[in-house]
């Protein structure tokens, strides 16, 4: 392993995305902040949370982990693609860089985005709801993992994007349908059972309810299956990646 | 014999129905300064981007300094440095920070990788840009810049891909001066250029690609020795006509460049001029340059 040169790209990609903190930390903070103003506080729903839980206390972990999982995608995704338009992914191409390298550099830096802002979004919530959590440990897990999903996801667009509307089209007709309907604004057990089916379609339903296990120690899924599926999703995404990468797809030609 | 600096065996790549390269064999010899010429789209940075490694060959091997692009990529690409074509934009940092982290890529780190930063952004002056975000430099400074970071991990061989396409003549020079010094020391230099004279000049051997087919490959002073026509320039009055009006190649102000087989004495051009009534007040001959000889192997139907 080139340990030395896998810790720079994963020192250069946080470097990138801090660079621009307020784009890629603050804003989403603030637009997640948003969504627990309006449906925390005005729609104040019991009836959608889990049984004895406070709607803002289901709301704030399922907008943390949103925020996370979007954050830790499009960190990335934009990475990539803007090395392709700028050219300068040819400098990480002439590197003696191993795929599985450049792959755990760009996973890395994804997952300390996601992290980062999912515990802005944590933090806020606490102050303003006195949040309390039950099992920090299996919070922490789903945080990684669902980062490393999303990392992962994003590595894949940016792959195979050759064009910025093709991102924005992963990103928009992909991402963010699928974290909104993972359960972040309610538990499925309120759905008519088809949409409650569908749900359990949804990897990214099994990263939520794997987090917010963490919190109430209540889950609309046993938390092994949760923890099965996104350990699986994560081995697919990663085998996918890799492949794509050593073929170099869309990056060697 | 040692083991060339670069080897192509077999090289061919195929883009859905164009075959980009046809099975080229070729070795590069180290310690040369290797002249690597064709038209646009003959198939010169393919064969430079699948010896880097950015173009995987549909067939064939390439190996740098022994090792194999594909299945040693660690040690072929530690031995190769690239300057690319393209002037490529990296706008979230500086100079020296993009030179500190394509180091770090190599492994390289510490005093003695700083010192060698600080000497390349002096060698390339560069070091009054070195905090300045690339996005600011001029075209000049972002080729410069180009050529540092290929060299940041003392390459054996550099691959240098038309790299004084739009660049002043000033940066030109220097950047000759600059190269050459680089083969001094011992390092194998690859140039691909349009400017035909600059390869003449520089280079000791050179190879010439056609339609992705390599058309010749030789020491400089053998390929300009295969030119198969020399010229003939004649200042004077008068007009050329019948089988002299023929080999006219081009009308000069005050005269002729006419275009004779290498074999041809100038006895029967001279003949043929008085015959059409033409006074000669003057004639030179050329002797042949990598441009004739460029053009006689790469000319359509050839």
């Amino acid at each position: 392993m080139n340990w030395r040169g896998l810790w720079t790209l994963f020192i250069k990609e946080n470097r990138r995305f801090l660079s621009v903190a307020v784009q890629t930390l603050f804003a989403p903070v603030v637009t997640t902040l948003l969504y627990l103003l309006v449906f925390g506080q005005l729609l104040d729903e019991e009836s959608v949370a889990f049984r004895g839980v406070d709607y803002a206390h289901f709301l704030v972990p399922g907008l943390a982990m949103m925020a996370l999982m979007q954050n830790a995608f499009a960190n990335s995704s934009s990475s990539l693609i803007q090395s392709k338009m700028h050219g300068n992914i040819v400098f990480l191409l002439l590197a003696p860089l191993s795929p599985l390298e450049i792959y755990l550099a760009f996973l890395g830096s994804a997952v300390l985005r996601g992290l980062l802002v999912g515990l802005m979004v944590f933090l806020v919530g606490w102050l303003g709801y006195g949040m309390s959590w039950q099992a920090p440990g299996w919070i922490l897990l789903f945080a990684v993992l669902s980062g490393a999903v999303m990392g992962g996801l994003g590595i894949m667009a940016g792959i195979l994007s050759e064009k910025y509307d093709h991102l924005a089209a992963f990103q928009n007709f992909i991402v963010v349908p699928l974290t909104f309907l993972s359960g972040v604004f309610y538990s499925i057990h309120q759905l008519p059972p088809v949409w409650q089916q569908a749900s359990h379609f949804n990897p990214f339903f099994y990263m939520v309810d794997g987090s917010r296990y963490g919190f109430f120690q209540q889950s609309d899924v046993p938390l092994g299956v949760s923890l099965g599926v996104t350990l699986g999703f994560l081995a697919l995404v990663s085998a996918i990646n890799l492949w794509l990468l050593v073929k170099g797809v869309k990056i060697r030609h | 014999m040692s083991t060339p600096a670069v080897e192509f065996q077999s090289v061919a790549k195929r883009y859905g129905d164009l075959w980009a390269l046809k099975g080229i064999d070729l070795a590069i010899p180290r310690g040369s300064f290797y002249g690597l010429l064709g038209h646009n789209g003959a198939g010169k940075s393919t064969l430079i981007n699948a010896m880097a490694g950015l173009v995987i060959p549909t067939r064939g091997r390439i190996c740098v300094m022994g090792h194999d692009v594909q299945r040693d990529y660690r040690a072929s690409r530690r031995a190769l440095g690239v300057v690319p074509q393209e002037l490529i934009d990296e706008p979230f940092f500086s100079v020296r920070e993009l030179l500190e982290l394509q180091s770090g890529y190599f492994g390289l780190h510490g005093r003695r990788q700083r010192a060698w930063l600080d000497e390349l952004l002096e060698r390339l002056s560069l070091t009054d840009k070195a905090d300045v975000k690339t996005n600011q430099l001029s075209g000049g400074m972002k080729r410069r810049l180009l050529i540092a970071l290929a060299l940041v991990h003392h390459p054996e061989v550099l691959v240098l891909d038309e790299p004084t396409a739009g660049v002043d003549v000033a940066l030109r020079r220097s950047l000759w001066a600059f190269a050459r010094e680089l083969h001094a020391g011992g390092m194998t230099i690859i140039l691909t250029t349009h400017y035909l004279e600059e390869a003449e000049s520089l280079c000791d051997r050179i190879a010439i690609i056609h339609r992705g087919e390599l058309v010749v490959e030789a020491d400089k002073a053998e390929l300009l020795a295969r030119s198969p026509w020399k010229h003939v320039e004649i200042i004077g009055r008068g007009e050329p006509s019948g089988a002299l009006a023929g080999q006219v190649c081009e009308r000069l102000a005050e005269g002729w460049r006419f275009r004779l087989p290498r074999e041809a004495g100038l006895g029967t051009l001279l003949d043929q001029a008085r015959a059409c009534g033409i006074e000669i007040e003057d004639l030179r001959v050329i002797e042949p340059d990598l441009e004739q000889v460029f053009l006689s192997l790469t000319e359509e139907g050839a």
